[in-house]
């Protein structure tokens, strides 16, 4: 959020309106605690996020109505870990790569130990017990597993296992390891494990990795049918920035797990060029045989479609008034008929970004057992994400989670060692360092 | 028959070299398309923006763009497609190997673009033949007159040497560059020059703008880190260069409008330039070439090295040489040094339009059309007005 123009955000994207925002897409499913420090932290955070070597560029060409609300790292996701990585080696923090925190050691919901496995070059593995006063967790969700995605998604109505149709959009090691642990460890848990940032991605796209290149931008600008050739929801019921997380487990709860978003020629140049080429005919009919549709009720679907336009004045960077009438679902804006060749189609699959099922915290992200906070276990991340995600996505709000929390567990951290070498008070108590913390990012 | 259908394609493909990409080029359009649906490296350079205009990649549109990327690799550490990655992104190394075939394609005489593929062994055979000619014309020769070069060989031989060749580079390089602008100006909107679009251009290109990382941090060397020293010994370099050069036209300008002859005393316009220019070109190209060899192996083509290095080697070469002659007025050394000197000047003469000099003329030619095709309407529609 910020209340006036910020370097590369323009005009204001104010606490209220973001919350607004969030309250939207989760349905409700959100803490207004937490989600308000999340966004109070968002407006301050940057120049912190600046000192250690992160850079910010304005919204990219093509990524429509980003501009007030997003402030883009330069170079990506990417860049702003080697920052950070850069950052913490030059404060004198040792990094072991190459090495997997299996178990924890929990007394009386305090943290004593972890176990690590280090994969050693050459091809042996070596154990480790690593103790500490305190310890902040940010293992990421269990998005990386699908064996466990499979479980919490079940069969659909078609008997089809769901899940084994996701593709993951970022690494492959997020595997859930202790969130698992700490639920047998009997930590208090949040969310539901089917919840998930899911958007509908290119269905080529690798299994692991894809990343931001295989998102799909032309859904609003043309009609999605699923593999029996229909419709299901309004393709033009939002901007797109405010969309594209709903269409991930949309088209999951699609038969075959598999959509396919048609434009034609005229929404060419109006959107981001997605990284595969799409499928191109020079009629309908040829299209919805060459992606392997019935012809007929792709045709049907398509003509329907088409004849329930009410063209006004098309305009893709406002919410216009070209909209349908007589047909379930119902396109709002940009519906123009699709009658220009060449037509063109691209495959969508669910995309997994992030799982929000996970533990359940305070503002001062300790771990909770019966209720009770750990003095010295705090969590970050995604693995925490699901106590302001209960649902849904809004752009950007991912890492407006990872930094504002991850911020707060490190003090919260950092507070815990100091009270126990009895400097300080703990940090369950109203401290003054983080209140101050807190008062920094309102 | 299927092998003479194949011939005739084959022949008709060859015919058309615009429709048919080389690998090279084929790599860079591939690449091009992940990039172009990522979008994240925009603010580094040039490259990206000019890339989001496009939606695909023919032949011009890749010769520009590769003479636009500086090879600063910030895009290449950022990149999460990046090797290990199965995308393999990694636009430093396919827009240089590209960028050395614009500079074969466009060379003229068009055969004289061969000199590229073995481009540490053309160096160094210039570098050779300059040497054996003057140390035969100079070395011979009585040194009575130590202290006044022209002694050893006349003001007016000098010029019979090297401003036919001069005159020579440019020209073969004033044709390269202009058919290269042929090529990339209808991709590039195909508007004409207009000042401001110079006067940016201009600035880009004498600044090293794009040295700077689009946060003014500077590019990456060995690692992710940023630097600014490779913008810095650019610099050094460059302006040495132009210093020197600088030198050389006011020197003439004081032989044959004020006769006055060199060597020239300390504190005369030429020599102050010389020296200066001279200092700065040595600090340049030395800082260059220890910058090169610790640079990440993955930045730009490992193979183009030989060209880079000999290049920079050979700037050194002059300056150091020149210096020495300097200080060595008066001494034994003096046809020694002269000779050494004139070579390296040679060398460096001949090497000129065939070598890694060219990037800066082709890459000065490319930020130009940047800086007009910015200032051009796109015809896509991806922004809010």
């Amino acid at each position: 959020m910020h209340d006036a123009p910020q370097d590369v955000l323009v005009e204001a994207y104010p606490e209220e309106e973001f919350w607004q925002d969030l309250l939207k897409v989760t349905g409700g499913l959100t803490n207004e605690e937490m989600a308000r420090l999340a966004i109070r932290h968002s407006a301050t955070c940057r120049p912190w996020m600046y000192k250690h070597g992160v850079r910010f560029q304005p919204s990219l060409s093509g990524a429509l109505h980003t501009a007030r609300t997003n402030a883009f790292f330069m170079g990506g996701g990417k860049a702003l870990i080697n920052a950070y990585f850069r950052s913490a080696q030059a404060l004198g923090i040792a990094i072991d790569y190459d090495c997997t925190v299996v178990d924890l050691e929990v007394k009386d919901g305090q943290f004593q130990a972890a176990k690590a496995i280090h994969q050693l070059p050459d091809g042996s593995q070596r154990e480790e017990r690593i103790q500490a006063k305190s310890c902040v967790l940010a293992c990421g969700g269990f998005e990386s597993n699908l064996e466990k995605l499979k479980a919490a998604w079940g069969q659909n109505e078609w008997g089809e296992w769901t899940a084994e149709n996701f593709l993951v959009r970022g690494t492959r090691y997020n595997h859930g390891v202790l969130i698992d642990v700490l639920r047998d460890l009997g930590a208090d848990m949040i969310g539901d494990a089917t919840q998930a940032h899911m958007v509908a991605i290119d269905a080529r796209a690798p299994l692991y990795d894809g990343g931001i290149c295989t998102r799909i931008d032309c859904v609003s600008l043309g009609v999605v049918v699923n593999k029996l050739a229909k419709r299901f929801y309004d393709e033009g019921e939002d901007f797109w920035p405010k969309r594209y997380a709903i269409w991930g487990r949309l088209v999951a709860l699609q038969p075959g797990q598999i959509a396919y978003s048609i434009t034609d020629a005229k929404a060419v140049g109006r959107f981001m060029p997605p990284v595969f080429d799409g499928t191109v005919c020079n009629t309908l009919e040829e299209l919805a045989a060459t992606l392997g549709l019935d012809t007929h009720t792709f045709m049907q679907t398509l003509n329907e479609y088409n004849q329930a336009c009410q063209v006004g004045h098309f305009d893709h960077t406002a919410l216009d008034d070209c909209h349908t009438e007589g047909i379930t679902p119902v396109k709002s804006h940009w519906a123009l008929p699709i009658n220009t060749p060449p037509f063109y189609a691209y495959p969508v699959k669910p995309g997994i970004t992030f799982t929000y099922l996970g533990l359940k915290t305070d503002k001062t992200t300790a771990v909770h057992f019966a209720g009770r906070a750990s003095q010295n276990l705090f969590v970050a991340g995604e693995m925490m994400s699901g106590n302001v995600l209960g649902k849904g996505y809004t752009a950007g709000v991912g890492m407006t989670i990872g930094t504002a929390f991850g911020r707060i567990a490190g003090t919260s951290a950092a507070l815990s060692v100091k009270s126990q070498t009895g400097q300080h008070r703990g940090p369950e108590i109203d401290n003054p360092s983080l209140s101050k913390e807190e008062h920094a990012s309102a | 028959m299927q092998v003479l259908e194949q011939l005739v394609k084959e022949a008709q493909d060859l015919s058309r070299p615009s429709l048919v990409l080389a690998d090279s080029e084929r790599e860079v359009a591939r690449q091009l398309q992940i990039c172009n649906a990522c979008r994240y490296c925009e603010s580094f350079c040039a490259v990206f923006p000019a890339m989001t205009r496009r939606l695909s990649f023919a032949q011009n549109d890749i010769h520009y763009m590769a003479n636009l990327c500086h090879n600063c690799g910030s895009c290449l550490h950022a990149c999460q497609y990046a090797e290990p990655h199965d995308f393999a992104v990694n636009i430093p190394r396919s827009m240089a190997q590209v960028r050395v075939k614009t500079y074969e394609t466009y060379a003229w005489p068009a055969f004289m673009g061969a000199t590229y593929a073995k481009n540490g062994l053309w160096v160094a055979l210039c570098l050779f033949a300059s040497l054996a000619l003057f140390i035969s014309l100079l070395l011979p020769s009585p040194t009575q007159e130590a202290g006044n070069f022209y002694g050893l060989m006349s003001h007016n031989t000098m010029v019979s040497w090297f401003a036919p060749v001069f005159l020579f580079d440019v020209l073969a390089l004033g044709i390269g560059v202009y058919r290269f602008m042929s090529k990339i100006t209808p991709a590039t909107s195909g508007a004409a020059v207009t000042t401001p679009a110079a006067l940016e251009a201009t600035h880009n290109i004498m600044s090293l703008k794009y040295l700077d990382g689009g946060h003014h941090e500077g590019c990456n060397n060995e690692d992710d880190a940023f630097t600014l020293w490779r913008q810095r010994m650019h610099h050094f370099t460059f302006y040495g260069f132009l210093l020197c050069f600088a030198s050389t036209s006011v020197a003439t300008l004081y032989h044959y409008f004020l006769g006055e002859q060199a060597p020239y005393a300390w504190g005369t316009l030429p020599k102050v330039l010389g020296v200066v220019g001279g200092l700065s070109l040595l600090v340049g190209t030395l800082g260059l070439g220890w910058l090169n060899l610790k640079r990440h192996p993955w930045h730009g083509d490992l193979k183009q090295k030989p060209m880079d290095l000999g290049f920079i080697a050979l700037l050194a070469l002059c300056a150091g040489t020149g210096l020495l002659l300097w200080l060595s007025h008066g001494t034994s050394f003096l046809p020694v040094m002269l000779a050494t000197h004139l070579a390296s000047i040679m060398a460096l003469f001949l090497t000129l339009p065939y070598g890694k000099f060219a990037h800066g003329i082709y890459r000065s030619a490319a930020l130009i059309r940047f800086s007009v095709e910015k200032r051009q309407p796109t015809g896509l529609v991806l922004k809010e007005d």
